[in-house]
């Protein structure tokens, strides 16, 4: 038993290392025809055309701005939700919300897409002036609702593992319940809600089913968040879906743009570690 | 018959009060404790936990003013219950009960009555706990705390508040040049003296003590003994031990319960000396703890 769970583990570290191997090794051929700068600063990402050009700036623009978005959502109502169920709810209410919030990371993300695509951009237009049918603020907003059952929960979990000893001297403080929330809870959660909404926004920035959906496939510079953009991961997908030649410098770009993703996810859980040690919890 | 004998039990309790004479009990007040000036009086004051347990039985117990007051006796007999009531700390958990009263003075404010707010209650009635629990945050911050809750703002203001509360608690020759650093960073006896400024720190009228040195090493203890000593010219102290030497070197007063009723009350030298009660004498001689 001991063993095959070894070799579970050593299977999963290698494949991981495999992968990122892979992602290298054909970004590497895609830099060695496209200059490192010419991809991070160019402006046109035109993979297809007779004069093709690798500036990844407009799927970087896209893909930050649907992953902000989804951080103006997920983080207040994430902690209010997390302040809610942690501090107020009766045990009953708390035991009916969780599951019913985990089985909403069950919900395929493709129906978000359509769900974005279809009832929430119709309706955000007759409020939102000049919102385009394909856009990428209705896909952001999608993005945190999607997250948040996963931020919830688990800064939920450290708000709870603050002790009640910490509480209690709190409440002998003559702090009333929402000052010791505000005060006590979640400076003691500090480092367990950084670390969720860091995984969140990880998540929000990889997600891609909702952003090939909603916020279309069209590479635009742009930071006007009423129009449409393709991201890193829409691309992605339309690439792999595509029938673009194996060994074209359009077929290698898809490992670069991946690869950037990669970095970008690595940095958040770099800072999050970071964060976490900072603000270590030692009660 | 056994109907007749409760009435009778508690028609001499009544009584007795504010005693806590008994017909059957050798007298174990002190008259003279009348003469001092109040800070509190706990009334035929019984507690009841949520699951039904009465953990507290009709205690009489006056709490002198910038005096002392020490709580001692077995454990599980009732001594944090009854100090957690005197700032409604049970109020915090859904289902708990007082009876009786707890009469604040000089006004006469009834702190378990059904209009006393249990967050105002505890803006004056201070506590410290059995285990250090400083705020994930600095020295500064903490002490701060308090005074942050009752809306002060003012940079000037709160700075000499935080100053004057750790020379209280003396702790300020050892935090002075860290002020902004993590309290976690603080030994266990620091951090309790951290705690007590915390307490201090908004002026409460009470300051309660839960076994506030178990956690701590002989000198540590020392320290918050001698801090507590100091302190009781300027605020009135409950403090709950299990250490009978502490209670009988630093308490004017002292109550030894025992299985949630105050057997005795008295001056700290008489109950240490001269005890009244058989379960006190036993108590204190060591026969059981
Ligand atoms: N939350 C609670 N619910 C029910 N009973 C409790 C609770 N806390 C304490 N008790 C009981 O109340 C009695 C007094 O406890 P406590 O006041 O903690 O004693 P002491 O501080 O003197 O050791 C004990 O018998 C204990 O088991
Ligand atoms: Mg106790």
């Amino acid at each position: 038993m001991k063993t095959f769970l070894f070799l579970c583990a050593a299977l999963s570290v290698f494949v991981t290392t495999a992968i990122v191997f892979v992602l290298i090794r054909d970004s590497w051929e895609f830099f060695a025809n496209i200059p490192l700068t010419d991809f991070l600063f160019g402006t046109m990402w035109t993979p297809v055309f007779a004069n093709p050009q690798f500036g990844v700036l407009p799927l970087l623009t896209a893909t930050l701005q649907t992953a902000g978005l989804a951080m103006l959502v997920a983080v207040p109502f994430g902690l209010i939700m997390a302040i809610y169920l942690s501090e107020y709810a009766r045990p009953a209410v708390r035991e009916t919300i969780k599951p019913a919030l985990e089985m909403l990371e069950a919900v395929p993300t493709v129906v978000y897409g359509y769900f974005a695509l279809l009832v929430m951009t119709p309706f955000l237009q007759q409020i939102v002036p000049g919102l385009k049918g394909i856009n990428l603020l209705v896909p952001g907003i999608i993005l945190g609702i999607m997250i948040l059952p996963y931020v919830v929960s688990v800064s939920e979990d450290a708000m709870r593992a603050v002790p009640n000893s910490l509480r209690e001297g709190g409440y002998g403080l003559g702090m009333a319940k929402w000052q010791v929330a505000i005060r006590i809870v979640i400076p003691g959660a500090f480092s367990g809600i950084t670390a969720a909404f860091i995984l969140g926004m990880s998540r929000a920035v990889g997600e891609t089913m909702v952003l090939a959906v909603a916020a279309g496939q069209n590479p635009n510079l742009t930071w006007d968040p009423r129009e449409g953009a393709a991201t890193i991961t829409a691309y992605i997908v339309q690439m792999s879906l595509g029938d673009v030649a194996h060994g074209s410098i359009a077929y290698q770009s898809i490992f670069a743009v991946g690869l950037l993703l990669f970095v970008i996810t690595l940095l958040f859980n770099i800072i999050g570690f970071y964060l976490r040690r900072k603000f270590r919890e030692a009660y | 018959m056994t109907d007749t004998t409760t009435t009778l039990d508690q028609e001499t309790r009544h009584q007795a009060a504010p005693g806590f004479e008994r017909a059957e009990m050798p007298p174990a007040i002190r008259p003279a404790t009348e003469r001092d000036p109040l800070r509190a009086r706990i009334e035929d004051f019984s507690f009841y936990y949520s699951n039904g347990f009465q953990a507290i039985k009709h205690v009489d117990m006056p709490i002198l003013d910038r005096k002392i007051t020490a709580i001692i006796g077995p454990s599980g007999c009732g001594k944090s219950t009854l100090l957690r009531s005197l700032n409604r700390m049970h109020d915090l958990y859904p289902g708990n009960r007082y009876e009786g009263k707890v009469i604040l003075e000089p006004e006469g404010e009834n702190l378990i009555g059904p209009d006393a707010d249990p967050v105002l209650v505890r803006l004056r009635v201070g506590m410290v706990f059995q285990k250090p629990n400083p705020f994930p945050k600095s020295i500064y911050e903490n002490v701060a705390a308090g005074l942050r809750v009752r809306g002060i703002k003012k940079r000037a203001v709160i700075d000499e508040a935080v100053e004057s509360a750790l020379r209280r608690a003396a702790i300020w020759d050892e935090v002075k040049d860290k002020l902004h650093g993590s309290a976690y960073d603080l030994s266990g006896g620091q951090q309790q003296r951290l705690c007590i400024a915390r307490g201090l720190a908004p002026n409460p009228e009470i300051l309660l003590l839960d076994e506030p040195t178990s956690a701590l090493d002989p000198i540590a203890t020392a320290k918050v003994e001698d801090l507590v000593q100091e302190l009781s010219e300027t605020v009135t102290i409950v403090i709950v031990t299990h250490n009978m030497q502490q209670a009988s070197r630093i308490s004017h007063r002292t109550a030894f319960m025992y299985l949630g009723e105050a057997m005795e009350f008295g001056e700290t030298n008489q109950i240490f000396t001269n005890p009244r009660h058989p379960r006190t004498e036993n108590y204190i001689t060591g026969r059981y703890g």
